[in-house]
């Protein structure tokens, strides 16, 4: 019998990292997701299941945490906001640097700078691109319910754990403040099975030590490095991941991620009423990016329009993927301004006048 | 069947708990359905307000710019959000301290005068049920036995000795909603 | 006492019997990995680096000791002791020990600082670390300088002192005095033991290496923070010899930094606020 409850995405989050055995947290408050840390210290986690859960000093100390942390080999986790998330960019490029398995979530508000606390997806370029310094890449995944900020986090480390690598789950504080109909993820054994090798633990004579680094004086060894980091977001692209909401005989095609998807949805279904042929791809994953689905669509429609809460991240790699086949455009308001599907509606009729 | 409401107020009117109580019953009653609160600064002291879908199919969109009903608990909720109800729908106001009274004329117009019932029965605690009441009276979406259920859902454990008191509101208020002409 | 080896063995005697158990008067840690030390000609670290790593090696725990490195001259400080370590960013080792010491609390888990890592960027991590009593042991060597980027100023640089970066000497006018991080820390109550050692000559080594067994101690028994400094030199950066910079060290450095026990078991046992 499944578990249903109405909660906020924030508590989502943390409900599911409890249930699915995250062995800790890390966190500093910030609107739009305090409520993440609050509801984990009102849980009482660590008599639930032992999960490790800590107040930290600022978002650089709580992401640093999550880097000794994830040296152990366990799941450990931080959430925060825009402005947060960007002062963690140091230690979240030392835990690629490092190779090390770990959740970091961003309930995107506006910015820049201190920015607003209102919704945004205006994190995209950072998400998706790196963020911090150097060439890394990150899983990106973006859920765009409440369910979904659920059921993330526990896929959100599967992945991290298959390629050793950090991931993200890029959501805003639409879906973080929402609530809405979840059903609670099975409870799971707080322990984790893969290759420990790696893993800190005190040298034992029977094997070499293990250091969790990210430095590498000699240039040869940093560009090997780079290339087998390069290979592995490489074979990353066996897990992207998107939904089609009436795509196969689309004449025009929205693409939108997060909570913006689901405004695009509800315009499908209003176009789609009065008999015009518009669809919608939601990537899921945004690093990797479903490029090749993308493609493929863009040789069957006569146009293209990017739907997100920004002045236009996402729309390049839809332009990318487009190649130039047919017209991308890009429409959103920003700023924690967050667009209505009738706002939607009518940035899709200045677009495609004449097609539709 | 999908009802898109708004529901805005002051903070502290207990408008954001009204929603949740709405939204619970709506998952007593086998619906999906979502809550989505205005937040941060306009929370303390200023206006709140919140939009809950209740709907037999899967929701698409939890932002909305108009609505099938709009329930409204002060001047300034009125002036924003009267002219964000689509034509033929509802907008369900307490009169109390509105100066400026709703004057469309393509949608139905209701009024529960809460306020001043939740003194006389001094109940001021109750004051967002009766407004509930009034709402499912003319739009009985949800039926009054998985109204109780959601308060049992949503009321936290400390405050489940008021769910009588809750009960006998939301019942206050069907009876005394009357439709403006 | 002193052992004249001449006395005891003639130029006759085959290697084979001089190198015998019982003539055996050191053995070096075998902790240590061997590599060849990154340090400049009479630094402190490998002689800190070395004390660390018999305490680990006497008290039995290599297998459930774990180091966090800093960003500075002991950034590769990994290569040299032979234990599990984890190289932290500029300042974030004490939160990076946390976060391990959390998911392993019966683990040994120490950070190895020096005063820019530790008193200037790491200082909030620092500060509250000590103030959570998080069960891990913090050395911290001071010698007033940023040794690996060329010698700048550091939060630890003493009035007047020169440095690249205040070639006319520290002008506490402008940049503030240097600063007494650990008689800062001591009045936190999260730590137990706070000392400051240093290596410079064999009594001073013998002290420090009690220092650090006593931080162990206290890590073993959970008691709470166990913080060790050890002003030490950077003759390179302080554009001196190894004795030269050795003996300003006791003629400068000392004098603001006092050797000695500051909090013994939780207690305070020297005048800090005087101190500062």
């Amino acid at each position: 019998m499944k578990e249903i409850a109405l909660i906020k995405g924030n508590e989502a989050i943390a409900e599911a990292a409890i249930r699915t055995g995250v062995d800790a947290y890390f966190g500093y408050p910030i609107t739009p997701q305090s409520e993440v840390l609050e509801y984990l210290q009102l849980q009482k986690p660590e008599e639930r299941t032992g999960m490790v859960v800590l107040q930290a000093e600022s978002e650089l100390a709580a992401i640093n945490m999550v880097y000794g942390a994830a040296g152990t080999g366990k799941k450990v986790m931080t959430t925060s906001s825009s402005p947060g998330i960007s002062l963690m960019q140091e230690g979240i490029s030392y835990i690629a640097g490092a190779e090390l398995p770990c959740l970091i979530v961003n309930v995107v508000r506006g910015g820049p700078g201190l920015g607003t606390i209102q919704p945004s997806q205006a994190d995209y370029f950072q998400a998706t691109k790196g963020g911090g310094h150097g060439d890394y890449r990150l899983i990106v995944l973006a859920p765009a319910s409440v369910q979904e900020m659920a059921d993330f986090v526990d896929l959100a480390f599967e992945l991290a754990f298959k390629y050793r690598n950090p991931a993200l789950i890029l959501s805003d504080g639409l879906i973080g403040q929402m609530m809405e109909k979840v059903e609670l993820p099975e409870p799971k054994e707080r322990f984790t099975t893969f290759d420990q090798s790696w893993v800190i633990t005190g040298k034992t004579a029977d094997r070499e030590r293990n250091i969790i680094t990210s430095l590498n004086l000699d240039p040869e060894l940093q560009y090997e490095h780079n290339i087998k980091l390069q290979q592995k977001y490489e074979r990353m692209k066996e897990d992207v991941m998107f939904e089609s909401f009436q795509t196969d005989d689309a004449d025009f095609l929205l693409v939108a991620y997060g909570s913006s998807a689901r405004i695009c949805q509800k315009v499908v279904d209003v176009v789609r009423g009065r008999g015009k042929k518009l669809g919608l791809l939601r990537p899921i994953t945004l690093f990797p990016f479903p490029t090749e689905v993308i493609s493929e669509l863009s040789r069957r429609v006569k146009g293209i329009l990017s739907v997100e809460m920004s002045t236009g991240q996402m729309v390049e790699d839809v332009r990318l993927a487009a190649n130039g086949r047919v017209p991308v455009y890009h429409y959103g308001t920003f700023g924690g301004k967050i667009h209505s599907p009738e706002d939607v509606l009518n940035a899709i009729e200045e677009k495609f006048i004449g097609g539709f | 069947m999908t009802e898109e409401i708004i529901i805005a107020g002051f903070g502290g009117q207990g408008v954001l708990s009204m929603g949740k109580i709405l939204a619970y019953s709506g998952i007593m009653q086998d619906q999906e359905v979502s809550w989505m609160p205005s937040y941060g600064p306009e929370m303390r002291g200023g206006t709140a307000n919140v939009t809950v879908i209740l709907s037999d199919n899967r929701i698409s969109s939890p932002v909305l710019h108009s609505y099938d009903t709009a329930i409204i608990l002060n001047q300034q909720s009125l002036d924003k959000f009267e002219s964000a109800v689509k034509p033929g729908g509802m907008l369900l106001y307490d009169p109390n301290g509105i100066t400026r009274h709703p004057e469309r004329k393509d949608i139905k117009i209701f009024q529960v005068e809460a306020v001043d019932e939740s003194i006389k029965l001094s109940s001021k605690k109750t004051f967002n049920m009766f407004v509930l009441g009034a709402y499912l009276k003319l739009h009985p979406i949800v039926t009054f036995e998985n109204v109780v259920k959601g308060l049992k859902k949503s009321l936290p454990e400390r405050h489940q000795h008021l769910i009588p008191a809750n009960e006998k509101a939301i019942k206050r208020g069907m009876e005394i909603v009357r439709e403006m002409k | 006492m002193k052992k004249n080896l001449s006395e005891d063995f003639s130029m006759e005697d085959s290697l084979e019997q001089i190198i015998q158990e019982k003539n055996l008067v050191y053995r070096p840690t075998r902790l240590m990995t061997g590599a060849t030390l990154s340090y400049c000609p009479g630094c402190g670290h490998g002689t800190i680096h070395r004390l660390i790593m018999e305490v680990v090696e006497e008290m039995g725990i290599q297998a459930e000791t774990i180091g966090v490195s800093p960003v500075g001259c002991a950034v590769l400080a990994y290569d040299f002791m032979d234990v599990d370590f984890t190289e932290a960013a500029h300042g974030r080792a004490p939160a990076v020990a946390t976060g391990i010491k959390r998911l392993w609390p019966d683990k040994y888990v120490f950070t190895y600082q020096g005063d820019g890592d530790l008193a200037a960027i790491g200082t909030a991590e620092t500060i509250h670390a000590c103030n959570r009593g998080e069960q891990i042991c913090i050395f911290f060597v001071n010698n007033g300088i940023y040794g690996m980027t060329g010698g700048q100023m550091a939060p630890t640089t003493l009035e007047g002192m020169v440095s690249s970066t205040t070639p006319y000497g520290r002008n506490v006018e402008q940049m503030g005095p240097p600063l007494k991080i650990t008689e800062l820390v001591a009045q936190l109550a999260g730590t137990y033991y706070v000392s400051r050692q240093s290596i410079h000559k064999a009594a001073t080594v013998r002290k420090a290496k009690k220092a650090i067994r006593k931080a162990f101690e206290v890590q073993k028994e959970k008691k709470g923070m166990a913080f060790v400094e050890f002003v030490s030199n950077c003759n390179s950066g302080w554009k001196m010899t190894p004795n030269e910079a050795n003996q300003w060290m006791e003629d400068h450095m000392f004098p603001f930094y006092p050797l000695g026990d500051i909090k013994v078991d939780g207690k305070l046992v020297k005048n800090v606020i005087q101190d500062l």
